[in-house]
């Protein structure tokens, strides 16, 4: 097992830059003491209980609430009509109103919220409100919606997004021509800690929420929209964040607790149940992906042509960008002078799919990774040997944007590493344990058919927001004499971001300790943790206000000791001057020293309107992922016996953090490669338990071999990259690959069921 | 249903070590009810048994406490995480990048001191096994896994304990 390989020796020098130092959140999330946002409690508070919709699409006849009110310990019941706004919530396009409008869209839109003296009341009141409904047809097939004479899903109509991007003048024509068809299931965020938060009435008339979210700054901005409340009057604290992924981009819980505690006057908190957590939040969409590609005989690739449809379900969440990555990243790393492109996100009655780790890059990487592998078996060339024929180099032209690649794109690097990886021992001819054979401890196969398969794909995905949104981040940097201090609104989901920007301050302040305050909207706009940008982000804000600070202590060191800032250097309690040292309560005094810094990245800019062109981007991730998948051939079971994975990091600041995330991101991979999958009928989830949607288990997970690729990139902190994304990217479309080679079966869509695999 | 709640009834537990009253209906779950009185060290995320956050050991058995009701607890020996918590093992889980999130956490420190507590020397297969009832969304597992298995050879080696060859 490589596991071991996990732990770095520490490195050796002062900086603690690329070391993998300790996080301060570790220690008490081991032994229990760490407060998630569902461990917050106030004397005297209130919970609540959402009442939602049981179907797809239903007008909404009568809300008869007087039973459920008169239950003993019920406090107030919440509906449309105690909204003092009609602002609807959605951070690209507010199209959700808080409590169903009308019209229900999805089965689990909120109609009304219960306020109760205890969660367990709040809960049993909640099913005796009376809702009477009209039900209507549901619209669930996202072809459908997109015809123009469908029914309307939403008075904003059925198309969230439509994107053609277009390069190249040449003729879709070429020696060897290939199409498929690939289709990608709805995963699920599947983040342990339960939607929960506690919002607590103010003196101002305003409210202070404690809650967990990957953007404190977006959620104060709608909530007080909808509440009409000032952004100011809306505070919120930052509480434990169990797992996010994306899933905690979006308003669940936040305006109706809000709208309580206001309501009451006292502090109401809420936590969901995991059934209801699989309703609430918007999940990565399902996708249909068409592609012809050619290629000439020599397998140079001539064009990509791609039709996308991705399930937006009923509302808007980040449908748009989503759809944006998917298009961009539809032709891979690859030099294809001729692409066509065009995506929509449709509206149905399905679930709302949003945000989830790979952002629409995870399926376009389905797609065109297994058209890439058509296009070997029509040319005969190794798949591993037609991608490094093709692959993109710094100084190309990306294929879908025309955008100028930078210096640092090491894919041929990757392919080479990653396939020079060890391989895991060959197929137990007698298995010792059942774990080695697919089927596991079911003991459904001798091991006769199982065949083993092998597997390639590439990923790529841009880090940071892109096609031109507004990017940037603040973060405030303070030195007492006690040491430093960080205020940034930056979400810690798990990934590590209080302690890469702990290592950022400390390595420009002299290895001085670095403390990270709790994350408010009382600290400057971070942006989200989102889009495997937040360590270069606020990392960067952290450095040059860390840089400030640093500078006017060398000064102050400096004047004292009559020398110039060169001749001073600062050490972890203080500045030295030759052999003298300047302690920090001598150089600060009771004054302490503050820099706050708004840190902005290269500008992206939206692409043509007609054609998509444009520098869309900052730069790019690239990713590669071999897997290996024994797979009964008779039964159709899969199991994966390792994925080997090289990853471009470009600098990693904390190794163990990092080898985290991709560990992370590719068991995320192996779930939608073989069984992640929101299943609806009708639009009707009909497996929203942890009992029916299956995560990966330490039983089903494989052993991982890594390589980082450490090619800087010149724009970021420290030439670092984002690394929470790539291990999401092309792990799944390698294993999907893996179990082609291993069954000759098309493999046109992921999860891959067994029936898909029998012939 | 029944539109009324039936009253909480008392339930005495010595729960990490200490004597404590816990408040329930029988529709209360061991997990709910250590929740409500404040003991929240314990987390839960399905309710129904399936993610092993909520893992305690009750009265020397290790058992899923969303899944038990609290009232069949009444005198009781309940050990949480808080109990369970040992140097080396949170040591060795931080060192091998065993926590991200932290929610599955709990549980999994109180599987692998269960699984840490078989006289057999463990093996990586057994680990895997021990622990398949405990999700953790973020890790991939691996770091859990080969922490345990360092402690339990750090372990026999310092009780001098036959070790695996």
């Amino acid at each position: 097992m490589s596991v071991e390989s996990l732990v770095d020796a520490p490195a050796t020098g002062a900086s603690p830059i690329g070391r993998s130092v300790p996080r301060p959140d570790v220690p008490p999330k081991i032994d229990g003491s760490f407060e998630f946002s569902n461990d917050v409690s106030v004397a005297g508070m209130l919970f609540g209980a959402t009442v939602r919709s049981p179907h797809p699409h239903a007008r909404l006849v009568h809300l008869g609430i007087s039973a459920a009110l008169s239950t003993p310990g019920v406090v107030r019941i919440l509906t449309l009509d105690d909204v003092p706004t009609r602002a609807r919530t959605g951070h690209i396009v507010a199209d959700a109103p808080p409590f169903v409008d009308g019209v229900a869209r999805y089965v689990g839109e909120p109609v009304a919220f219960v306020v109760a003296r205890s969660q367990e009341l709040a809960w049993r009141a909640a099913d005796l409100v009376e809702v009477t409904w009209e039900t209507l047809e549901p619209l669930t097939d996202p072809d459908l919606a997109l015809t123009p004479d469908s029914q309307r899903v939403h008075p904003d109509g059925n198309v969230i997004r439509e994107l053609c991007l277009e390069r190249g003048d040449g003729p879709l024509t070429a020696d060897v021509i290939v199409e498929g068809t690939w289709s990608t299931g709805r995963q699920d965020q599947a983040f342990l800690g339960p939607e929960s938060a506690l919002a607590m009435p103010d003196v101002d008339g305003g409210v202070t929420l404690v809650l967990a979210t990957q953007d404190l700054h977006t959620d104060q901005e709608q909530i007080a929209s909808v509440l009409g409340l000032e952004e100011e009057q809306v505070r919120l604290v930052m509480s434990g964040i169990g797992g996010a992924f994306g899933g905690r981009e979006d308003i669940t819980c936040q305006v109706h607790l809000a709208l309580a505690a206001l309501a009451t006057g006292r502090p109401v908190k809420t936590t969901y149940r995991r059934a209801e957590s699989f309703l609430a939040h918007p999940k990565r969409h399902p996708a249909t992906l068409r592609y012809r590609m050619g290629a000439d005989r020599d397998g140079t690739f001539r064009f990509v042509e791609a039709d996308i449809v991705l399930d937006g379900g009923a509302y808007a969440s980040t449908s748009g960008p989503v759809l944006g990555s998917a298009c961009y990243f539809a032709a891979g790393p690859y030099r294809v002078p001729v692409v066509r492109v065009r995506g929509r996100a449709a509206r149905t009655n399905n679930p709302v799919c949003g945000a989830m780790r790979g952002f629409g890059a995870v399926q376009a990487c389905f797609g065109i990774e297994s058209t890439v592998d058509l296009l070997a078996a029509e040319l005969g060339i190794d798949p591993i040997e037609l991608r490094r024929r093709n692959v993109l180099a710094p100084g190309d032209e990306f294929p879908t944007s025309g955008q100028r690649v930078g210096p640092s794109a090491p894919l041929r690097e990757l392919i080479d590493r990653c396939t020079a990886l060890p391989e895991p021992a060959p197929l137990p001819g007698d298995p010792t344990h059942p774990y080695d054979l697919p089927g596991g401890t079911g003991l459904t196969t001798d091991g006769e058919h199982v065949r083993r398969g092998v597997g390639f794909a590439l990923g790529v995905k841009n880090h940071l927001y892109g096609e031109g949104v507004t990017e940037r981040s603040v973060a405030t940097v303070t030195v007492t004499a006690n040491g430093a201090t960080i205020r940034s609104a930056a979400a810690e989901c798990g990934q590590g971001i209080v302690s890469a920007l702990a290592q950022i301050a400390s390595a420009a302040l002299g290895g001085m300790p670095v403390e990270v305050e709790p994350a408010t909207t009382e600290a400057g706009y971070s942006g989200s943790s989102s889009a495997s940008r937040q360590t270069w982000m606020s990392g960067a804000a952290v450095r040059q206000a860390a840089a400030e600070v640093a500078a006017r202590l060398l000064t102050d060191a400096a004047g004292r000791a009559g020398v110039t800032p060169d001749d001073v250097e600062l050490v972890p309690d203080g500045a030295l001057v030759g052999d003298e040292l300047i302690s920090l309560d001598e150089l600060v005094g009771d004054e302490p020293i503050v820099a706050t810094t708004e840190y902005r990245p290269p500008r992206t800019h939206r692409g043509d309107p007609t054609t998509g062109q444009g520098d869309v981007h900052v730069s790019w991730m690239f990713v590669a992922h071999r897997a290996i998948v024994d797979v009964d051939v008779e039964l159709g079971l899969c199991r994966v016996a390792q994925v080997a994975t090289a990853q471009d990091v470009g600098r990693a600041l904390n190794p163990r953090e990092v080898r985290g995330q991709i560990l992370g991101g590719i068991t995320q991979g192996i779930g939608l490669a073989l069984n992640e999958h929101l299943e609806t009928r009708d639009g009707h989830v009909v497996n929203n338990t942890f009992t029916d949607y299956l995560i990966p288990t330490a039983a089903d997970v494989a052993p991982v071999e890594a390589a980082l690729i450490e090619e800087p990139d010149p724009d970021a902190p420290f030439g670092l990259k984002g690394v929470g994304e790539p291990s999401a990217l092309s792990s799944t479309a390698a294993i999907a690959a893996a179990i082609r080679t291993a069954t000759g079966a098309p493999v046109h869509r992921v999860p891959v069921r067994p029936d898909d695999l029998l012939t | 249903m029944s539109d009324a709640m039936p009253s909480a009834l008392e339930v005495a537990i010595t729960l990490d070590g200490r004597d404590t009253t816990l408040e329930a209906t029988p529709a209360t779950s061991l997990l709910r009810a250590l929740r409500d009185a404040g003991a929240t060290a314990t987390t839960g995320a399905c309710e129904q048994g399936e993610c092993g956050s909520c893992s305690v050991e009750i009265d020397g058995r290790v058992e899923c406490s969303c899944l038990v009701p609290a009232l069949v607890c009444h005198g009781s020996v309940i050990r949480t995480v808080r109990s369970f918590v040992r140097a080396d093992l949170a040591d060795a889980l931080a060192e091998h990048g065993a926590v991200q999130c932290g929610f599955c956490t709990p549980g999994i420190v109180v599987a692998a001191e269960a699984a840490l507590a078989d006289p057999e020397p463990l093996t990586e297969h057994g680990v895997r096994e021990s622990l398949a009832g405990n999700l953790c969304r973020c890790t991939g597992y691996e770091g859990i896994i080969a922490a345990v298995l360092r402690v339990d050879e750090a372990r026999r080696d310092a009780s001098g304990r036959e070790r695996t060859g």
